[in-house]
This record gives structure tokens, C-alpha cells and sequence, in this order.
């Protein structure tokens, strides 16, 4: 059995370690390891996005990122994502547009679209639809998503 | 874009969208789903599973595994209880418990590829799986089946030697057993008229052939529960689960346990659609709970998810529909045969008893099979049984009224069903809104627009189910700021607390903000049946009106005695208490909740619902999609999902639901499908190859909410929820149908077979 | 009927733990191969191999991440040399490269269709280009291009023309000692355009049914093909060079009559499986299709 190895990473703006084995995914190591249940598990595979979190500004799959990859870097989850209590303008749009029936797939489809519109506030259907294609959702059929989408990028070209 | 087509809204409450109570949860990360829940202690559990479709399970030896360091317990059949045979209503299927008990762990057949066989309780995911490469198990492979044509064959494998073929007359009976020994667990055969007489006498007869592939749930959450059994042997599931109840049942006569001793506590859900109904892996945890004192967690990967879990069921199937030249139709006759999977129990007879509810016939015969076959055994998928019927009906309906000339929906409607008509079961029809939702269709924005361009078609389908009712409890409780505490058993699977509140909200006459709504376990809440069958917002709605109308009444007694009157002499109007006796004598709900700790102590009512008057729903689905022609790609160009919700509770949410079955039927019709290899492998159990749509396959899906209220609710709620996946899978071959001239009898309609059908038109 | 002893794996194999090495040379990393062959092996985007260690397609003792080896993460371009996509690059940056952009369109053709955006935040050519697997979306691209693979060892360097590189499913002609460095690119002909078009059942997510790249240089009054590449994907156990349908059009006039002669000569080469991706006859059709396609494609980026 091999050593655990010790990473230093940057977490939702906190610098945090923890022990992992080089087999731990960052999906399991922030779920099971660090109890930031936010982010969820659907396929393991990089198949649903419900995954995804920020990697050095990028959105990615962190089930296929090796918990050991991220050793100085910085890395934002959804329970990075409000500010205390002050929503960011995905999530209330998400809220206020009824963009989520079960949930499982809302931290994803937040992380992303926030990714998106912080580079496009401006964005179109069509430009929205391919950046969340990489996310799943077998609830809404993913028409309020996008409108949510579209009414906080509005939101956020005003700010 | 959604459209309502009541006018304006009588009610201040319902009908309108407000914020969901727990939604801030799910878009900061914070809600606990069942895999979130974390233990002292926890183990986690793995299942080793059958890499055959059919075999005796000869051997097992789970010593090397027992060993393996890490690895605190290991379990097999002989560690589970025996289970009588007893069979259940679990909302929208029976089910036999011996049955269940033989999902979550194989007796001494495995029955699909992914039959449990073992499972492993150990520290980590890691060490558990490293276990069940160490369980060595000696199988005698049997031939297996994978159609139900091939099941039905004269000489075919019996996957259950002492299964014997029952005639059944009706959905949810047992029928009488007819002594023969085949792979066909039952027959239905439902009857009216004389069919053969009446299409005799039609202009236009069609006939056609279909045949259905498995498909699942396609929930982005996989299964999860964690147990504890605890020294005193009392044993609690956490779990995401639609019906924590039904668990309790299921999970106390799999273990022979009374249910006094098993709580199930339902977490947040992350989708069921009807394949969260069953336990899996529940009995299992228990077991290794029980043996290592500690608590244990199973979670399916992706892959058991589709192998292990409860599909619905993949079908044969034909239809023949006959009708005269003034678009009468005079005849149908339908049959069905559907994959129950491993055990018996497909919904073949809801399927015989939807499929032919838009059209009031004289004269029909249908007949249904439930077919047992190597795969998984299936479980409740969202109007389980209508879908597929729908699309054998609907296409040739709109096939007949292609030939006669007649515009589909001139064709529905002068056959459509009404009030006073009768189910083929001979159920009467209630008032029910059939015709407003085909009158909505024609007068539609959709329907009236042109659709210009080459390989572009539009179709139509409609589709019916009967909705839910069975038992809910609600408790109302009053606290002293007028504010009010609402538990129902209701799990929410979809924003459910709110339109509960909304109910109670509209009777107290205040806002829904300012109630706390919360789902109970099951020591904590009386019965309730499962979130599914589209029977939450309906009879759990009827439970809380129940409770809050008995905290009315108790209230005027309270008013009564600080007024010194009589409470029949108060009237509880606009969230206000006024005695008749005296016109200053008035209290709001506030005011009067500020004073109840004086004049009798705190105040809260239960209340059980088991509503008899459900309200069944018509859905109408309108499809344009562009075929290119080179590739056979389907474009969905633009989809409406019209549908009668009665009186809309949440309006939003109503939206969602139909929205959201409308795109799982996209997916069911154009792309999913369990592709198998002869050896019984689903080959394609992944979400890269089982292609459910993405934001980039669709266009946005227009609701149009017809409401025709029924009569079996106070405000006339009807069930939302599965009436939207039925007519989507006729409605996008109707617009193949109609955009290349071609029609497909095959789902998944997927690019290969578009070429294939567009090549054979040449 | 007989007993048969089975041994059963476990439904995800179990995934054993191993090394995690980050060298920061290509001497470093060339030292672990040399020492471990196929025992270690290398991580770049993580986005296929993780998936293959978990479902058991490989065990290694070792995984070698890559990403902090400078030559790895190489994203150049010059006249003389053409360009250098380093093995490490991932797709993003690939694709959002103005040079790539404006000179290599069928690049970003390719790293934008791969997996989703998240997929993309990691995935690497190099990575697509090693895994050799028959439906790889970069491949066609690469074949068409003529690109190099730049691969090392403690031998030394060698260049693999891509269109040599291919062995069968999952197989290359790299050695068990050897890792991949960089592909490298010719810079493109005047009077060119190259396009890749890939054909999947959704809009995104899937392993190509089919793909095809082409890649077409004009005369210079651009009425004419002077020389044309064809590259068909996912038909057969390797990528494939379509050598004659895109010969055949050398000199030829630049019409749709010649196109469709080349997309029919294309098809010659397919040699699909049916699976739960495709049929053979889609698959063969596909070709032809895809070829069109991405000739018309390509011939107008040729003409600006």
C-alpha cells in the first residue's frame, strides 16, 4: 500500500491540505474527504458534468481530475460560489426562474454558466445551449435553465 | 413561452409561482441528498454482481475477500432471510416482496447480467471494490432470452421453472392461473363490442407493427442507501427514496422484521421518475450492518445504475384502428407485449388500459402481455405502460386520418372522448378535458404557423393516464406569529413542499412564505404513499386542506370562547375570524394564532387522505423537426406541450413537469435505447453511449396549460407529473412521418435507422 | 450442462493504488519509461486515462503527469518549423490560439468538438493522438495535415509521420519506453483550407460515428485542386489516409461533379463494424457524406 500523499491546494479562497491516494479523484476527495457535498457524483466518467467545478478558472470534470493534480492550484466549488448570504445572479436567477426540479445536476449547470457568462454576460441561446451541453439534466428538459441563464447574464451586463 | 387558457385567476394563491422553500439549498450545495449523508464510523458497501444473463449460481467463496485487509463483512443469499411470497401495490406496480428480496441479492439463479450475488462492507470505496475481485463464484451458464419474441418461442429457456401464465381481466389484479408453464407471466385481455364485425364496415382499416427497445429513468442521481442497525435492533435507512413507507414495508418483510422496528428517513432526491420507488440495496446494508455494529453506505455507480436498477420495459407491439369516410372510427384492436425483465410485473396493463382513452369506442379489443426475459427487471417509469401503447395508437391514428384526407386533430376530436363516456375497463369518465386540450392544439400558435422548407414535418399525438390517488398524512401546526409548520410524508421531488403550501396557504387565506413546509420520516408522519403517480400535489394536497380545515374549526372554538359565543356562530372568511353575533368581533388567522397558547394550549391537526375521486388527464404534444436527409439527423425544430392540469397549483412547476417529460419522451423516441450483444450485455451502460438529450439537442418546449378542473379536489387539482412523456414518442414519429414520408415502426428513430428506412423508400 | 469456474472481477474493476511521479524534463519522464515501459504511464488531460484505469484496461505501477514539462506545454508557430502543439496543450488553449485559428481552422474544428467544455478545460491532442483510438477526432485532422509526432526516449528523439502511426484499436507504433513530446505541423500551403466535420447521433458528447478531414490546396487562380488529403475516421481499426480519393483530384477542376468522384473513392476505404454507435452501411454512407462536406468546407477557406 503506498503513502498518502500530503496536497496543498487553494480551495473557494481558503488555502487548505489534506492526505489522499493518488487513485482519489478530486470528486471524492471534496465530497468524502473535505465534506463539500455540493459537488455531485453521477457518472464518475465526465459523461454529466454534475462534476463540475472551477480548475485555475477553467470548468472541468472533477471526477476525472486526480485530487493530487490540483497541488497548487486553485480550485471553486459551489459552496464558493454565494457570498455569504448573497446570492451570485446564476443562483437567484436559477431561483427565481424555477431552473431546478430535483437538483442533483443545479451545482454543475451553476458552475458552469457562471463560467460562461462572467467571460459572455451577452451570450445567446445558441452559445449557451453548446456550453452547458456538457451537463445533464433528466428533469426541466433544460428550458427554464436556460432562460434563468439568460436572465442573469442580463443581470450581470449590468452590474 | 406558456400560456394558460383560464382567464383570469380565481384564487389569490394558487395558480401563481412562488419561490420554492428549498430551493436556496440546492443552488448554494447545502441540500443533503442520500449520498451526501455522512456517519461516524460509516462503511462503505460494494455488490458484486453477475457478469451472465441466466445461470445456476453453483458456488460462492467469499473467503479471499473476507480476508482482504480493510474488509469488515461479506454477505451472500444465505444470509437473507426467507421471504414469503406476498405481493404488493407499491403505487404504480405490484410487486411480490420474495421478488424484491431476489433484486437485492440472487437466490440460486442469476436472472441478467448484474443480478447481486455478494456484497462487501469495508473502510473505504476503494478497499470494497478490491474485494469483490476476490469473491470467487462457480456458475453453470444458462441460455438466456432478450426478447420477449424470443421469450414467447416454443422451446425457449424458462427463466422461473414454476411460473405459470395468469389471465387477467383488469390492471392491478391476479387473475386466474392457467396452468401454463411458459416465459409469459400473464395475459390481459380487455374487450368490448365485436371488433372484427365493426371493421368489416370501415373504409379505412391500418394496421402496424412496433417494436420498442428498454430504456431507463435516466435520473442523474444513482442509488444510495445507508443503514444502521442498531444493538437494541432497531434499524434505520437513510435513503433516497419517493416513498419512505413503501421502504419500511418492503425492507421489514425482506428481514422479517415488524415495521415499528425499521424508520426509514427519506434525504433529498436527486430524480426518480418511478425507479426510486423500490429498495435495492437496503436489505443489504442492513445485513452488513447488523453483522459489523456499524453503519453502512451502498451507492450504485453509473453502470449497476442501468444493469442493476429498474428500467421499463422494451415492447412488441401492433396496432389496427378502422374507421369510415366521415372519420368515424369504427374499430381497434391493439396488442402488446412487453419485457418484464427478470421477474414478472411489466406495466403491459396500463398500457392495455390508456392507449384508447382519447376515443370513445364501442367496439375494441386489446390484449397484453408481461413477458419475463433476461434483463433487468423493470420498474415504474413516469406513466409506466402508456408511452409505448401511445405511440402504437397515435401513429396509426394519425395514419388513418392521413388517408381519409382529414386534418389529425378534426380526426381526434370527432372521436374524442367526453364526460359520461367510459374507459375500456368501464370506468366512467368524470369531467375531463380531452377535448379542451385537441380544441387547444387547433387553436394554437403553433399549430397555425407554416412550416416552410424540404424534409421538415410536423406531427401531433395525445395521450391519457389515470393519475394517482392513495393515502397521505399532513400535519398542520400553528405557531403563536401566525406563522405555520406543515410535515407531510410527501417527499419533494420537485418543489412539492411549495405547492402543498400553496394549498394550505389558500385556505388560511395568507402566503405561502409564510409557511414551514418539511417531509417527515416515518416515525415522525403517518402513511404516505410514494411521491410518484402523480398523486402528491392531488391527495397529499386533499391531507393538508383536511388538516388545515381542522385547525379552522378549532380556531372558531377558541374564537368562540373569547367572544363568549358559540362556534357556529363564526365564519372564517379572507384569512379572517368574525362572529355573526357581533361585527367588531373579528380576529385574523395572526392575531387569533397569538392567542391560542391562552385559551386552550398550542394547536395542530393530522389528517389522512385516500381520495376516490382522481382526476385522470388528456396531454396533446405538437413536434416539428427537419430530417437531413444525408445523415438521417433529426433536428427538433420546435415542440409545444399542451396538457389539462385541471386547476394549475403552481404554475411553474406545472410548466417543468411537462417540459421535462416532454424531452424525456424526445430522448426515449429519437436516441435511448439498451443496446444488448447476444450474450446479454448492455453494451452501452454509460451516459456517453445511453444518448439522453443534452441543452444542444432541443429547442425550448412551449407549454400551454389547459385547466379543466376536477371534481375530486377543492381547488380541482389534477396529477401533472406523467400525463407529458406519453404522446411525445408518437408525436416526434408522426413528424418524421410527415417530414420524409417514411414510417419508422422502430424506436430509438436514430440517424442509422432513418438512413436504413429512407434507402428502403427508394 | 457443465460447471464453469468464473471468476468474477468486480462490476468497475478495482482500481489499484499507484505512484504518482511529476517530472519536470523530458529526460526525467524518458528515465521512468525506460525503467517501467507500459507499467507507467503517462497523464495529460487525465480525461481518457482515467476512465481506462478505473475500468480496468490497464494496470500500472506508475502514472507520470506530464503537464509540468515545458516542451510538453509548447504552443508555437513559425513559418519555417510550422507548428508545435506540445503533448500537454489542452484544447482550450488550442483553440482560442489566433494562430491556430486563422491558419489551422480544421484544429479548432476538431478541439472543439471534443467531449464538452468541461472535457475540453483538459483534454490534449496529445493525449487523443496517443489513446489511437479508431474514432479519435483529432486524427483525421492530424493524417490530413501531414503532422509529425515528436516522440522521445533515453535512445533519443524521433518524428512518426502520423499517417504511420497507427496500429490497430488502441495501438501505436510508439514503444513501451517512449513517450510523446509534441505533434508538429507543416505550415500550411499557400492557396489552402483543411476542414473536419465528424458525425454523431446528438449535437455533442458522442464518439464519432464517422469523421472525416480534408485538406485542399488550390492553384493559384483557385480553380483548380493541386493537391488534396482525405483522412476517414471511426471506420475501421485505425484512422485511415484516403491516399487515392484525394489523388484523384489532383489537377482536376474544382467542381462538384470531381467532389463526389473523391467522396465515393473515400468510401472504398471504410471498412466499419456495426455497434451500438453505427451501422456499416451508415458508416459507409457517412463517409461519402462527410467528405463532401468537408471538401466544400475546406475548398472555401482555400478561397478566403
Amino acid at each position: 500500500m503506498t503513502d498518502k500523499i500530503h496536497v496543498k491546494t487553494n480551495l473557494n479562497g481558503d488555502n487548505v491540505d489534506f492526505l489522499c491516494e493518488a487513485r482519489q479523484s478530486l470528486l471524492e476527495v471534496l465530497r468524502d474527504g473535505l465534506d463539500m457535498t455540493g459537488t455531485k457524483e453521477g457518472c464518475n466518467d465526465g459523461n454529466c458534468g454534475a462534476c463540475t467545478v472551477f480548475l485555475d478558472g477553467r470548468i472541468v470534470d472533477s471526477c476525472l481530475v486526480l485530487a493530487v493534480e490540483v497541488e497548487g492550484k486553485s480550485v471553486s466549488t459551489i459552496e464558493g460560489v454565494a457570498d455569504v448570504d448573497k446570492l451570485h445572479p446564476v443562483q437567484q436567477a436559477f431561483l427565481e426562474n424555477a431552473a431546478l426540479q430535483c437538483g442533483i445536476c443545479t451545482p454543475g449547470f451553476i458552475m458552469a454558466a457562471k463560467a460562461l457568462l462572467e467571460k459572455e454576460p451577452d451570450a445567446d441561446e445558441g452559445r449557451i445551449r453548446l456550453w452547458l451541453a456538457g451537463n445533464l439534466c433528466r428533469c426541466t428538459g433544460y428550458d427554464k435553465i436556460i432562460r434563468a441563464v439568460q436572465s442573469a447574464g442580463k443581470d450581470m451586463q449590468n452590474i | 413561452m406558456t400560456s394558460t387558457s383560464s382567464k383570469k385567476n380565481k384564487y389569490s394563491v394558487i395558480g401563481t409561482s412562488p419561490i420554492r422553500h428549498d430551493a436556496l439549498g440546492r443552488v448554494t450545495g447545502k441540500a443533503k441528498y442520500g449520498v451526501d449523508l455522512r456517519l461516524t464510523g460509516m462503511l462503505f458497501g460494494k455488490t458484486l454482481r453477475s457478469p451472465h444473463a441466466h445461470a445456476r449460481i453453483i458456488k460462492i467463496d467469499t473467503s479471499k475477500a473476507e480476508a482482504h485487509p480493510g474488509v469488515r463483512a461479506v454477505i451472500t443469499t444465505k444470509d437473507m432471510p426467507i421471504v414469503k411470497d406476498e405481493v404488493a401495490d407499491f403505487g404504480e406496480t405490484m410487486a411480490n416482496y420474495r421478488l424484491l428480496a431476489e433484486l437485492c441479492l440472487a437466490n440460486d439463479k442469476v436472472l441478467y447480467k448484474g443480478h447481486a450475488v455478494a456484497v462487501v462492507a469495508a473502510d473505504n470505496i476503494h478497499i470494497a471494490e478490491e474485494a469483490l475481485s476476490l469473491i470467487e463464484v462457480e456458475y453453470e451458464v444458462l441460455p438466456s432470452v432478450l426478447t420477449v419474441q424470443e421469450s414467447m418461442k416454443e422451446g425457449a429457456p424458462l427463466l422461473h421453472e414454476q411460473l405459470t401464465t395468469r389471465a387477467v381481466a383488469a390492471r392491478f389484479t391476479r387473475g386466474t392461473d392457467t396452468g401454463v408453464q411458459s416465459n409469459v407471466a400473464s395475459r390481459i385481455l380487455i374487450e368490448g363490442g365485436d371488433v372484427e364485425a365493426a371493421f368489416a364496415t370501415s373504409d379505412v382499416v391500418v394496421e402496424r407493427e412496433f417494436n420498442t427497445k428498454m430504456v431507463h429513468q435516466g435520473y442523474i442521481e444513482p442509488h444510495n442507501e445507508t443503514a444502521f442497525w442498531a444493538p437494541d435492533g432497531h434499524l434505520t435507512i437513510w435513503t433516497s427514496t419517493q416513498g419512505a413507507f413503501g421502504v419500511r414495508t418492503q425492507i421489514s418483510k425482506t428481514l422479517g422484521l415488524s415495521e415499528s422496528h425499521v424508520k426509514v428517513v427519506p434525504m433529498e432526491v436527486g430524480g426518480g421518475f418511478g425507479g426510486k420507488i423500490r429498495s435495492y440495496m437496503g436489505p443489504t446494508a442492513a445485513l452488513l450492518s447488523k453483522k459489523t455494529g456499524r453503519p453502512v453506505k451502498i451507492v450504485m455507480n453509473r453502470k449497476e445504475v442501468f444493469e442493476s436498477s429498474g428500467p421499463t420495459s422494451g415492447s412488441n407491439m401492433r396496432a389496427k384502428i378502422g374507421a369510415t369516410k366521415d372519420g368515424k372510427i369504427t374499430a381497434a384492436q391493439v396488442y402488446l407485449a412487453y419485457e418484464a425483465g427478470a421477474y414478472p410485473g411489466s406495466p403491459v396493463g396500463a398500457g392495455a388500459s390508456t392507449c384508447l382513452s382519447p376515443y370513445n369506442l364501442q367496439n375494441f379489443s386489446i390484449e397484453g402481455l408481461d413477458v419475463v426475459v433476461n434483463k433487468p427487471q423493470v420498474s415504474a417509469y413516469r406513466a409506466p405502460g402508456s408511452p409505448a401503447a401511445a405511440l402504437a395508437v397515435e401513429t396509426v391514428i394519425d395514419e388513418v386520418a392521413e388517408k381519409l384526407g382529414m386534418d389529425p386533430i378534426d380526426f381526434r376530436l370527432k372521436n374524442a372522448t367526453k364526460e359520461g363516456d367510459r374507459q375500456v375497463s368501464g370506468v366512467v369518465f368524470p369531467r375531463i378535458g380531452c377535448v379542451e386540450v385537441e380544441e387547444a392544439i387547433k387553436n394554437s400558435d403553433h399549430y397555425n404557423s407554416p412550416l416552410e422548407g424540404k424534409n421538415k414535418g410536423r406531427g401531433t399525438a395525445m395521450g391519457w393516464w389515470f393519475n394517482g390517488g392513495n393515502a397521505s398524512t399532513a400535519m398542520v401546526t400553528v405557531n403563536s406569529d401566525g406563522t405555520v409548520g406543515l410535515v407531510t410524508g410527501s417527499v419533494d421531488l420537485a418543489g412539492t413542499r411549495t405547492a402543498l403550501s400553496m394549498q394550505v396557504a389558500e385556505v388560511l387565506g395568507i402566503t405561502p412564505e409564510e409557511i414551514y413546509p418539511s417531509v417527515g420520516d416515518t416515525d415522525s408522519i403517518g402513511w404516505t404513499g410514494p411521491s410518484g403517480g402523480s398523486r402528491t400535489t392531488f391527495s397529499t394536497g386533499i391531507a393538508a386542506i383536511q388538516a388545515t380545515n381542522i385547525i379552522i374549526d378549532e380556531m372558531k372554538k377558541r374564537a368562540a370562547l373569547l367572544w363568549e359565543t358559540q362556534p357556529e356562530d363564526i365564519s372564517f372568511v379572507n384569512s379572517t375570524f368574525i362572529s355573526s353575533k357581533n361585527s367588531n368581533d373579528k380576529f385574523s388567522f395572526k392575531e387569533l394564532a397569538g392567542k391560542l397558547m391562552g385559551t386552550g394550549g398550542p394547536l395542530s391537526a393530522s389528517s389522512t387522505s385516500n381520495p376516490t375521486q382522481v382526476g385522470s388527464a388528456f396531454g396533446g404534444h405538437i413536434c416539428d423537426v427537419e430530417v437531413d436527409t444525408d445523415t438521417g439527423k433529426v433536428t427538433v425544430l420546435r415542440y409545444t406541450a399542451l396538457q389539462d392540469v385541471g386547476q394549475a397549483a403552481h404554475k411553474a412547476y406545472c410548466e417543468s413537469q411537462v417540459q421535462g417529460g416532454a424531452v424525456q419522451g424526445i430522448g426515449w423516441a429519437l436516441n435511448e435505447e439498451y443496446y444488448y450483444t447476444n450474450d446479454g450485455t448492455m453494451a452501452n451502460s454509460t451516459f456517453l453511449d445511453y444518448r439522453m438529450p443534452t441543452a444542444l439537442d432541443l429547442p425550448m418546449i412551449d407549454t400551454i396549460l389547459v385547466e379543466v378542473p376536477s371534481p375530486g379536489h377543492p381547488f380541482g387539482i389534477r396529477g401533472v407529473g406523467e400525463v407529458p412523456i406519453v404522446p411525445p414518442l408518437a408525436a416526434v414519429a408522426n413528424a418524421i412521418a410527415d417530414a420524409i414520408g417514411v414510417r419508422l415502426t422502430e424506436l430509438p428513430m436514430n440517424p442509422a435507422s432513418i438512413l436504413a428506412a429512407l434507402k428502403n423508400k427508394k | 450442462m457443465q460447471p464453469i469456474n468464473t471468476y468474477l472481477r468486480g462490476g468497475g474493476l478495482a482500481l489499484k493504488d499507484f505512484e504518482f511521479l511529476s517530472p519536470t524534463t523530458t529526460d526525467e519522464a524518458a528515465q521512468i519509461k525506460a525503467a517501467a515501459g507500459n507499467k507507467a504511464r503517462v497523464i495529460a488531460g487525465g480525461t481518457d486515462i482515467i476512465v481506462q484505469l478505473r475500468g480496468g484496461r490497464f494496470e500500472i505501477d506508475q502514472l507520470i503527469d506530464v503537464k509540468n514539462i515545458p516542451e510538453l506545454n509548447e504552443l508555437s508557430y513559425s513559418e519555417s518549423d510550422g507548428l508545435t502543439i506540445g503533448a500537454a496543450v489542452p484544447c482550450y488553449k488550442i483553440y482560442a490560439n489566433s494562430t491556430v485559428r486563422s491558419s489551422y481552422p480544421s484544429i479548432v474544428d476538431c478541439s472543439e468538438l471534443i467531449g464538452s467544455i468541461q472535457i475540453q478545460g483538459r483534454a490534449t491532442l496529445g493525449g487523443n493522438l496517443v489513446n489511437s483510438s479508431p474514432s479519435g477526432d483529432s486524427l483525421p485532422t492530424l493524417i490530413a495535415l501531414n503532422a509529425i509526432a515528436v516522440v522521445k526516449s533515453t535512445s533519443g528523439t524521433r518524428n512518426i509521420p502520423i499517417v504511420e502511426f497507427f496500429t490497430g484499436p488502441g495501438r501505436n507504433v510508439m514503444a513501451d519506453n517512449e513517450l510523446l513530446v509534441s505533434i508538429k505541423f507543416p505550415a500550411p500551403n499557400k492557396n489552402s483550407g483543411a476542414a473536419f466535420l465528424r458525425f454523431i447521433p446528438r449535437n455533442e458528447m458522442d464518439i464519432a460515428v464517422a469523421n472525416v478531414a480534408s485538406y485542399v490546396t488550390l492553384s493559384a487562380d483557385k480553380k483548380n485542386f493541386e493537391t488534396v488529403r482525405i483522412s476517414i475516421g471511426a471506420v475501421g481499426p485505425t484512422p485511415y489516409y484516403a491516399k487515392d480519393a484525394g489523388d484523384l483530384l489532383a489537377g482536376q477542376e474544382v467542381n462538384d461533379q470531381n467532389i463526389l468522384k473523391a467522396a465515393e473513392a473515400a468510401k472504398v476505404y471504410a471498412k466499419p463494424i456495426t455497434d451500438m454507435r453505427g451501422t456499416i452501411e451508415q458508416r459507409i454512407h457517412l463517409v461519402g457524406v462527410l467528405t463532401k462536406r468537408t471538401l466544400d468546407i475546406a475548398i472555401k477557406r482555400a478561397r478566403g
